[in-house]
């Protein structure tokens, strides 16, 4: 059973770049583990840490006023690679939720499947998110996975967002597809034999 | 009025449950040393068995080294990620082409050259170059672990149905333009999303004229436009490309798969949810300048203004050149270069080599150019050697090396150094892809060629 999914109440970390591929997430040179621990650490490796792994000053992880459970995006997040460890890596810093505008299709897959809520606002959200949070770094955001809501705390800006029901379902009560799958194998029998 | 993608996908479906999340049946998994061990760590912590292991192939691939394969690998958690593949394969009957056999490769490599790729499956792997395999006419996309596991444990995945979507390539390609000139065309006219949520057909006399191999480097590439998977449906280049392959269907079985295969087209009046056309004259050899594959131009081309781009673009446009060490309306020809790697699942195939080893014939690599040129499979490897390639690389200053996927993703030892500028065959342009700093410029074999031997970003059209 994985941690379930609710309602979500976060300051933010801000990342205004777009189309952030999983390279960036976390290098191929930090795949080679064989258990999915650990990555959170190497979360944004080369943004974050110089050659020497000393935190870099001006990447917004490692400045003391972001912090927060919620990831902001630019748009085409998560494209590139399929390597699930992007999903875990992120997770594995602490986030629950990433927010952007568009993600790349096997991200999001993963992301769902490890309880990291992908929400895509519009264009125009992500902007306002992303302004408020440079104005006051203690911003906060309401995520309500129930009501598909996302809403920047204090204001009326609110939008809802789409996310498929079963996997709705599966984050809200924790549940994952491996035991759905092989609860109706006998089905899958049948359908081998046609 | 059925696309190709929808009759495959739709016979491959055992049910449809809220709101269109699909149970896909699966007819090949592959997999490799990266992304399975959690998944086989998943099964072990259920307590169940591989559902299907006979329709499981595994061959490990992104960090073997690609000299001294004979050498147990030095790096140790390389070596153990290698290990744990072959002792979960051998713990749970599942076929793998180890290091240094026969049929050992870049698993995109071997999946169509050994014929267990075959037109009409559902195939799936741990890797987002999966798409590759939609050149044979199927539908192939990368998953993530958690995905690898359910197909495990069930020969199926849980999956939404993606959109469909056609590009057409028509009319005749120019001299010195390549499979890879195509699709690095394609993803620089719609960009690195420009497919997301989409699977695409590629359709066209351009893309019929082509080889099966060259169809493979278009499918390997249309993850780069963000799109789940593309394919081509398959013919007689299919066909005449899959016959007597080892674990293509033999004998009567076979006449009976080809009468099966040749109906798997797009019907005349099929509806895409999104079509685009180009004209195959107006592609020229390209390279890219910055760090997504979407930013590629022809190669005599400047590098574009960011003028237009809204504020956000332009900031994460302005990084990318910077990472690069370029500016905008500079030309790409004359940059000087420090590294050529050919291969990769994108290029790394036979074709690739002759189009590399025919070019660089009876030239001199160029001093101060370090070229690793990686076969996509033992058997490309042992081709290259029988055919004499091997001879003329090495003739012209250049090494063959073994297989594996190598400067692709730098797994393995084979990293470019920081700051160093290297034109590749492979797929990926992204920051630190080739090496933590490296600057990686995208481009063909011809393209890449012409750039070892001058030692600068040349147009092979000069030199043919």
């Amino acid at each position: 059973m994985r941690q379930k999914f609710n309602t979500l109440r976060s300051t933010v970390v801000p990342l205004p770049i777009e189309n952030i591929d999983t390279d960036q997430i976390i290098p191929a040179r930090f795949l080679k583990a064989t258990t999915r621990e650990g990555f959170g650490e190497n979360l944004f490796r080369d943004w974050r840490f110089d050659k020497e792994g000393n935190p870099k000053e001006e990447f917004v992880m490692n400045s003391p006023q972001y912090r927060g459970q919620v990831l902001v995006a630019g748009k085409n997040f998560g494209c590139g690679s399929s390597r699930e460890h992007a999903a875990w890596a992120i997770e594995g810093a602490g986030f629950r939720a990433v927010v952007s505008s568009f993600f790349a299709d096997i991200f999001r897959n993963n992301a769902l499947n490890n309880g990291l809520l992908p929400v895509v606002v519009s264009e125009e959200m992500l902007a306002a998110i992303f302004a408020a949070a440079e104005v006051d770094p203690t911003m906060e955001v309401d995520i309500d996975l129930p009501a598909q809501t996302i809403q920047i705390v204090g204001t009326d800006l609110k939008e809802s967002f789409e996310i498929a029901p079963y996997k709705k379902q599966c984050l809200v009560n924790g549940y994952d597809d491996v035991d759905y799958l092989v609860s109706i194998r006998a089905e899958i029998e049948e359908f081998e034999k046609r | 009025m059925n696309t190709l993608f929808d009759k495959i996908w739709d016979a491959h479906t055992i049910r449809t449950i809220d709101g269109g999340s699909c149970v896909l049946y699966i007819d090949r998994q592959y997999i490799h040393e990266v992304t399975s061990p959690q998944a086989f760590a998943g099964l072990r912590r259920r307590g169940i068995e591989v559902f299907r292991p006979e329709q499981v192939t595994a061959s490990p691939d992104h960090n073997i080294p690609t000299k001294n394969q004979h050498l147990p690998i030095a790096e140790p958690q390389s070596a153990e990620q290698v290990a744990t593949l072959e002792r979960n394969c051998a713990e749970n009957g599942i076929r793998i082409f180890p290091i240094g056999e026969e049929h050992n490769g870049i698993i995109h490599v071997i999946g169509p050259q050994t014929g267990l790729t075959q037109p009409g499956m559902t195939i799936v792997c741990g890797d987002s170059h999966t798409s590759t395999h939609g050149a044979m006419g199927c539908v192939a996309f990368g998953i993530g672990t958690s995905e690898v596991e359910m197909a495990l444990a069930s020969q199926c995945i849980l999956q939404s149905k993606p959109k469909s979507m056609r590009i057409n390539v028509e009319g005749e390609l120019r001299k010195g333009v390549c499979s890879k000139d195509i699709i690095l065309y394609i993803i620089s006219k719609i960009g690195t999303g420009g497919g997301t949520g989409h699977f695409v057909e590629f359709a066209g006399s351009a893309i019929r004229s082509l080889s099966m191999e060259a169809r493979m480097t278009i499918c390997n590439m249309s993850i780069e436009m963000g799109a789940r998977g593309g394919m081509i449906a398959p013919d007689k280049t299919t066909f005449d490309y899959l016959k007597g392959r080892e674990f293509a269907p033999q004998g009567k079985e076979w006449d009976e798969a080809v009468e099966r295969w040749s109906k798997l087209r797009s019907d005349d009046d099929a509806v895409f949810d999104k079509e685009i056309t180009f004209d195959a004259a107006d592609i020229e050899p390209m390279i890219t300048y910055g760090t997504n594959p979407g930013m590629g131009i022809a190669i005599g081309g400047e590098i574009p203004s960011s003028e237009g781009m809204d504020s956000a673009s332009k900031a994460s446009y302005a990084k990318a050149l910077e990472y690069m060490g370029f500016a905008e309306g500079e030309k790409m020809v004359g940059k000087k270069i420090d590294y050529v790697f050919v291969g990769s699942c994108t290029n790394g195939r036979i074709e690739d080599l002759r189009a590399f080893a025919n070019f660089v014939k009876g030239h001199r690599k160029a001093e101060g150019v370090t070229a690793w040129i990686v076969p996509g499979s033992k058997e490309v490897e042992r081709m290259a050697i029988e055919e004499g390639l091997r001879d003329i690389l090495e003739q012209a200053g250049f090494e063959l090396r073994q297989p594996g996927c190598s400067a692709c993703l730098a797994m393995n030892e084979d990293k470019i150094p920081a700051g160093k500028y290297c034109v590749a065959t492979s797929n990926r342009n992204f920051e630190g892809r080739q090496g933590p700093e490296s600057r990686t410029l995208l481009a063909g074999p011809l393209v890449a060629a012409a750039a070892a031997i001058r030692g600068v970003v040349t147009d092979p059209r000069e030199m043919m």
